[in-house]
């Protein structure tokens, strides 16, 4: 009987199908297999239910294309009535499953199991959960389920569990490795599955633990500190924890390989679902009261699965696999070497001929001993060699070269085949040298183009780190001489009728390796690569340009500005160091500076520590300083000083969002009379202010300076007074300190930032902006005031100057003098 | 020996390289031979005893008008207005001719004992002066005196209170006054007459108005027919401020104007190569240009900026006259003419020029690009009676390094100009429609022209409406050796070297143009026949 009326009208309950596999597998079996139905099992998102994470994750996919081409109209109808998604998690035992997905479960006629995290570098623990433990617990879950029915009074028919493992679970060594379970392997090592769950789940909490003793607690807070700067306690506290995690995570992640490699596994992936076969294998009829009860298991061990060959149409992928970022590394130049041997297999296999294979196994019914075990793969029977896939790969990019972002053609390195030790010395050796300059560059006070160079800097490195990382997890599966072979595999597909080769093909002879590669594989990685395929400048806006299309959208509700070095190249010591030597003769200015420039790196230290109690503190200088004197004087600052130092772009900006209707507001913690005459820019401002007694200034702060996490504080308020959305809200700023600030808007643009911020929106994708100090201006070196003027010239007379005066006192002075 | 008149050099083949200025560095350039170079007279003999000069003036006025001392009496009101920062150029030596002049005024209004005096310094939309540079305009004496007391002012064009609407000329001129000059029962003005523009009636009508009243003469098509601006009789500048000096008078302000002219003595002496043919230099002047242009071409530019603004023009008074103000400007225009007025024959096809570092409105700042077009195409451009010095559809080239920067604290609104208006469109009229008044009122710009130094919002577009004659009059405008960026934003060419900048040319005014270079500063004036 043909394959599609074998598997017509069945039911199918799938995991995994949110997967590459797993998707493809619900199309074909939507697409080719009539009338029958499919539950897909879907952990609940967040915010989407498992209905909405299907349409959204599986039918919006680009696979389903041609089945709603084909379907035209009826396409919603005909997915509604056949596709349901069910809630659940393999991660849990009995697959978390309510009663209507039991019920669905009992009556399913064909179980796949594909789900699994498939990343090379998973923590082990989360590998555990979900490949070494999934399949036995998806096992489980249908038998329980069955003998619940059964007990309720109807008897489901028979059912077949395939669980998808992969081909590498033979581990790397040399040799054969046939179709038949792990147990059966004589190189397949004897390992306890059930110790390694518990080691596995002791060392997470023995990572946890570890991971909140008081010095890895220091050095968290360290190196949060050193990423972020002054930003404010809640912040460094977030990040804080969250390198905590990730620090746990990494520790995860290493034991897992370590683990596998001492067991002869290239990675976890492969270890876990090695150790998952065995731990199906061994709840195989386990509890079950009666022997047709035990659920049959068919075992379908796919090699690297790539890109489409034919169906549903040649080259459709999903997401970045293994491969594609090595290619597209390669490709754009950054890959300069990739270990391997020549004459080494590559074992690739399209992700259609496994779909096929799943499918044909679900149609021929599993075997009578209720196990058995089927390879797709490619190495064997048609062996795809590393030199050549290089070579195929070179030639590709040789003719379809990507561009750089001048538009110039990437030129591809040619690879030499080095040993993995020796490319990977090389790549340690340069990302050690890169951390080194990366360190130093983040504590010199950098900011604008420079801080930026720092972040490419910084790029650079994270590529070479990946480099480093795709090297050391994949350069196994480069090296790896194991030969799979697909006898059964063979034998099944021989005993298909001809139109279902046509259909369902999965026998690896049928690929053309040049043609796979050049036209079906790498045109696709390249699209979903979304790199630069021409030199010709992009029809569609920069990102820049439509970042601040956004930034300047009449939508955005408010605008909120930080002062120093967002808008003016200056700082409160410096405007101190003006106003204060003001009314110095030239003696006493020498001393002065002389004072201020060896404070200058304690200030300097103090500031970096605590924006907040570097303020307090400076600001004490003010103490019995004539308020009025500095109010005069303010406006000189600003004509003469602040206003040079500024950057016209910051200020035309400014001016730009009030024009279009919204809201500016300066937030700055300079003291109130130094941007008096910046009161006009703004609609309102937010700065520090000193107290005052009879005329002179107390030295202390009147509130809390606005700077820091304050600043998110006083904007929210603001934002709430004028009923404004911060989410529509447009924030500039050019440190660190002002993170909370720029976290609070939806709009954050980094302005000339300092290499911390200049990092941090880097890799979030803040819009960055270059300003620059109008180059006309005056700049002296020190920031200090001008001698009086009247010291300047040669004094008049006092006699002279007393009959001006008697003569000319009477007037009426005008209310505008002279400032 | 009496000072030589201005003079027309043909370039041949013996003629040594002529010197361009180019911003604050020099160029010898080899023009074509054939060309012609215009170098101004030589100065004039100064008074030999200005402050009896300007007593005599003073109590010898010329038109209608009564002697100062007679006009002056206890009890009045006197207000004394006088030019800003932007004249002479450069600065003169101390004391400076306002310093003189306002002295004696003072001295009779204090015999007189007149006891309400203010001074204003008669800024229209220019920015603020400093202290240091009132005390040099007027002397520490006259600033001691008044600038504590609030005796010492600058007209503020946007101080609603102290401006007063005189209505309208016949031709529905607005007339808005800086109310203490027009309601004092006498306002003295005294000024300083460097080129023929300056003075008259413009003295009052421009240097006390509000933008209200200025943009119906600041505007492209009063500039379009000024032709030149430079010549009273051709230019429409000149009618609407005669229209509205007469319906001040009308409206019963009464003025006493000062004039004063100044000879073409420019440079101190460790510059006097600069006043000089090539031909003419000494050994000590080759000498002295030599090292200069060695040192400065070594110098970096902010360097070299700072000593040039600190050049003060020995520049020394040929004349004084006071009275009433129609009279005593023909008289002021007549001596001018004396002192600049060169004589030439025909048109060229080209017109070349280098451009010095300063011009009326970047004393003590910097020359952005927009002022480099203005000094171009607005002054030196206009610097003739007749006809231009280079026929319509011809080429001007002029050399300055044009760099793209901009002073923030005084030319605030240009950086805005530059960056907002003239990446959108170069045409004066265009500009004067869209962009000009939202410029003009704009509250950030106001205030900073009110409390700071900058100039007034809509400030860059008249330096560029300056322009408009010559942009619509020339073929091409090509600036040697300018920033290329900066020149294409304002609509010219750019160009490395003189020869390209001709072989450029040449493509607009044919193979074989003729060329005239305007040698100057020294200030003339061409008389085209």
């Amino acid at each position: 009987m043909p394959l599609s009326e074998e598997l017509a009208g069945r039911r199918f309950f799938i995991t995994g199908a949110t997967g590459f596999l797993g998707t493809a597998l619900v199309e074909r079996i939507l697409r080719c297999v009539p009338g029958a139905e499919v539950v897909v099992l879907i952990r609940p998102g967040r915010r989407a239910s498992p209905a909405q994470r299907a349409t959204r994750e599986i039918l919006k996919n680009d696979c389903f294309d041609r089945l709603r081409f084909e379907r035209g109209v009826r396409f919603d109808d005909e997915i509604a009535g056949r596709l349901t998604a069910v809630a659940g998690d393999v991660g849990r035992d009995g697959l978390g499953l309510d009663d209507e997905g039991r019920r669905l479960l009992a009556i399913a006629d064909i179980v796949v199991h594909s789900a699994a995290t498939v990343s090379f570098d998973a923590p082990l623990d989360q590998a555990v959960e979900i490949n070494l433990l999934g399949p036995a617990r998806v096992a489980a879950a249908v038998a329980q389920a069955r003998s619940d029915a059964k007990h309720e009074g109807f008897g489901p028919g028979p059912v077949h569990l395939i669980a998808v493992s992969t081909a590498y679970v033979a581990g790397t060594h040399q040799g054969e490795a046939r179709e038949q379970l792990l147990d059966q392997n004589r190189f397949s090592l004897e390992v306890d599955w059930e110790s390694e769950v518990s080691y596995s789940r002791r060392l997470r909490d023995d990572l946890q633990t570890e991971s909140r003793r008081k010095e890895q607690l220091v050095t968290f807070s360290k190196k949060a500190r050193e990423e972020l700067g002054a930003a404010g306690d809640h912040l460094l506290a977030t990040r804080s924890e969250k390198i905590r995690e990730d620090w746990v995570k990494r520790q995860l992640v290493d034991a897992g390989s370590a683990r596998a490699q001492a067991l002869g596994w290239p990675d976890a992936y492969p270890f876990t679902k090695a150790l998952g076969e065995r731990a199906l294998v061994a709840g195989h009829g386990v509890g079950t009261a009666a022997e047709i009860d035990a659920v049959p298991i068919t075992i379908v061990r796919p090699s690297i699965i790539e890109s489409a060959l034919a169906e549903p149409r040649p080259g459709w992928i999903r997401g970045f696999r293994m491969a594609e970022p090595i290619i597209v590394s390669y490709a754009r130049g950054l890959l300069r070497e990739f270990p391997g041997v020549p004459e080494g297999v590559i074992d690739v296999i399209p992700v259609d001929m496994v779909v096929a294979t799943i499918l044909a196994v679900a149609a021929d019914g599993p075997h009578p001993t209720g196990l058995s075990v089927y390879h797709v793969a490619s190495g064997v029977r048609n062996p795809l060699r590393y030199g050549r896939l290089v070579q195929l790969v070179q030639d590709w990019f040789g003719q379809h070269p990507l561009y750089d972002d001048q538009g110039q053609p990437i030129s591809v390195p040619e690879w030499s085949f080095p040993g993995r030790g020796r490319v990977q010395r090389q790549l340690q050796r340069a990302t050690k040298a890169m951390d080194a300059v990366e360190r130093l560059v983040t504590v010199l006070p950098v900011r604008g183009r420079q801080a930026a160079l720092a972040a490419r800097l910084e790029d650079r490195n994270a590529l070479a780190k990946r480099a480093l990382g795709y090297v050391e997890l994949y350069g196994a599966y480069t090296e790896t001489e194991a030969r799979y072979r697909v006898d059964r595999l063979l034998d099944l597909w021989h005993r298909l009728d001809d139109d279902d080769r046509l259909v369902f093909c999965f026998d690896p002879a049928v690929i053309d390796w040049g043609h796979y590669v050049r036209d079906v594989h790498l045109p696709s990685v390249v699209e979903h690569a979304r790199v630069r395929t021409t030199s010709a400048k992009s029809v569609v806006a920069s990102r820049p340009d439509r970042a601040r299309a956004a930034i300047l959208s009449s939508d955005r509700h408010l605008a909120v500005f930080d002062l120093e070095h967002t808008l003016i190249a200056s700082n409160v010591v410096d405007t101190y160091a003006w106003l204060a030597s003001r009314h110095l003769s030239a003696g006493k200015r020498a001393k002065f500076v002389a004072d201020l420039l060896r404070e200058a790196p304690s200030l300097l230290a103090l500031d970096r520590r605590d924006r907040g109690d570097f303020l307090r503190s400076f600001y004490r200088r003010y103490e019995d300083a004539p308020l009025a004197v500095l109010e005069e004087d303010s406006w000189e600052l600003f004509h003469r000083q602040l206003l040079t130092r500024s950057f016209p772009a910051g200020f035309a900006r400014v001016r730009e969002h009030r024009r279009l209707g919204q809201r500016t507001l300066l937030i700055t913690g300079a003291l109130d009379f130094v941007i008096a005459p910046l009161r006009p820019l703004f609609d309102d401002i937010v700065c520090a202010r000193l107290g005052e007694n009879d005329g002179r200034l107390t030295g202390r702060l009147e509130d809390l300076p606005p700077i820091g996490e304050a600043r998110a504080l006083v904007l929210a308020d603001y934002a709430a007074q004028h009923e404004l959305s911060l989410d529509e809200s447009v924030a500039y700023a050019d440190s660190a300190s002002d993170l909370a600030m720029l976290e609070a808007v939806g709009f954050p643009v980094a302005v000339n930032p300092e290499s911390r911020l200049a990092a941090i929106a880097r890799r979030r994708g803040w819009h960055v902006e270059h300003w620059s100090k109008a180059s006309g201006g005056s700049h002296s070196a020190l920031p200090l005031g001008p001698l009086d003027a009247a010291r300047l010239g040669s004094r008049p007379s006092a006699a002279a100057l007393a009959t001006a005066r008697s003569i000319y006192a009477g007037g009426n002075p005008p209310k505008s003098g002279v400032r | 020996m009496s000072p030589r008149p201005g003079f027309v050099l043909e370039v041949d083949r013996s003629t040594p390289k002529t010197l361009f200025w180019n911003g604050e560095r020099f160029a010898l350039e080899q023009l074509p031979e054939g060309s012609r170079v215009l170098y101004a007279p030589e100065p004039l003999a100064p008074l030999e005893d200005p402050i009896a000069a300007i007593r005599s003036a003073l109590e010898h006025p010329t038109g209608d008008s009564e002697p100062l001392s007679a006009q002056l009496r206890a009890g009045m009101s006197l207000t004394v207005c006088f030019d800003d920062i932007s004249l002479p150029l450069p600065p003169m030596e101390a004391p400076d001719v306002r310093q003189l002049v306002i002295e004696q005024v003072l001295d009779m209004a204090a015999a007189a004992g007149v006891d309400d005096v203010v001074l204003i310094a008669a800024l229209a939309l220019h920015r603020r002066m400093t202290e240091p540079e009132l005390r040099h305009a007027l002397g520490n004496r006259i600033y001691d005196a008044f600038a504590p007391h609030g005796l010492l002012t600058q007209h503020d064009a946007e101080d609603r209170d102290n401006l007063i609407d005189l209505g309208q000329t016949d031709q529905g001129e607005e007339v808005e006054l800086n109310k203490r000059a027009a309601t004092s029962d006498l306002l003295v003005y005294v000024n300083i007459n460097l080129v023929a523009m300056d003075g008259g009636h413009k003295s009052v009508a421009t240097g006390l108005a509000s933008y209200k009243s200025l943009r119906h003469h600041h505007n492209p098509k009063t500039m379009v027919h000024s032709r030149s601006f430079m010549d009273a009789p051709a230019s429409e500048l000149h009618t609407a401020n005669w229209r509205m000096g007469r319906h001040i008078a009308d409206s019963g302000v009464k003025v006493f104007q000062i004039e004063t002219t100044l000879n073409t003595d420019t440079f101190p002496s460790n510059f006097a190569f600069l006043q000089k043919r090539e031909w003419e230099w000494s050994l000590r002047d080759r000498a002295t240009f030599t090292a200069t242009k060695a040192a400065l071409d070594r110098t970096p530019n902010r360097v070299t900026r700072q000593i040039f603004h600190s050049i003060k023009s020995p520049y020394a008074m040929t004349s004084v006259q006071a009275g009433e103000v129609e009279a005593v400007h023909d008289v002021t225009t007549a001596k001018v003419w004396e002192q600049q007025g060169v004589t030439i024959e025909g048109q060229s096809d080209i017109l070349t020029m280098g451009l010095p570092y300063i011009c009326p409105y970047n004393v003590n700042s910097i020359m952005n690009p927009i002022l480099v077009a203005c000094l171009g195409l607005g002054y030196f451009f206009n610097m003739y009676r007749g006809k231009p010095l280079v026929r319509e559809g011809g080429v001007l080239i002029m050399r300055h390094p044009t760099p793209w920067d901009f002073h923030p604290g005084h030319h605030p609104s240009y950086i805005d100009f530059f960056e907002q208006v003239l990446s959108q469109t170069t045409d004066p009229v265009e500009m004067s429609k869209t962009y000009e008044e939202p410029f003009a009122t704009d509250p950030w710009y106001i205030h900073l022209y009110r409390t700071g130094h900058a100039y007034h919002g809509v400030h860059p577009f008249y330096m560029w409406y300056w322009c408009a004659h010559a942009l619509n009059h020339l073929g091409r405008v090509i600036v040697v050796g300018g920033d290329p960026g900066a020149v294409r934003r304002m609509g010219f060419s750019p160009a490395t070297t003189l020869d390209d900048a001709l072989e450029m040319a040449r493509d607009v005014v044919g193979p074989s143009p003729t060329l005239t270079h305007l040698h100057s500063p020294p200030i003339l004036m061409a008389d085209v026949q």
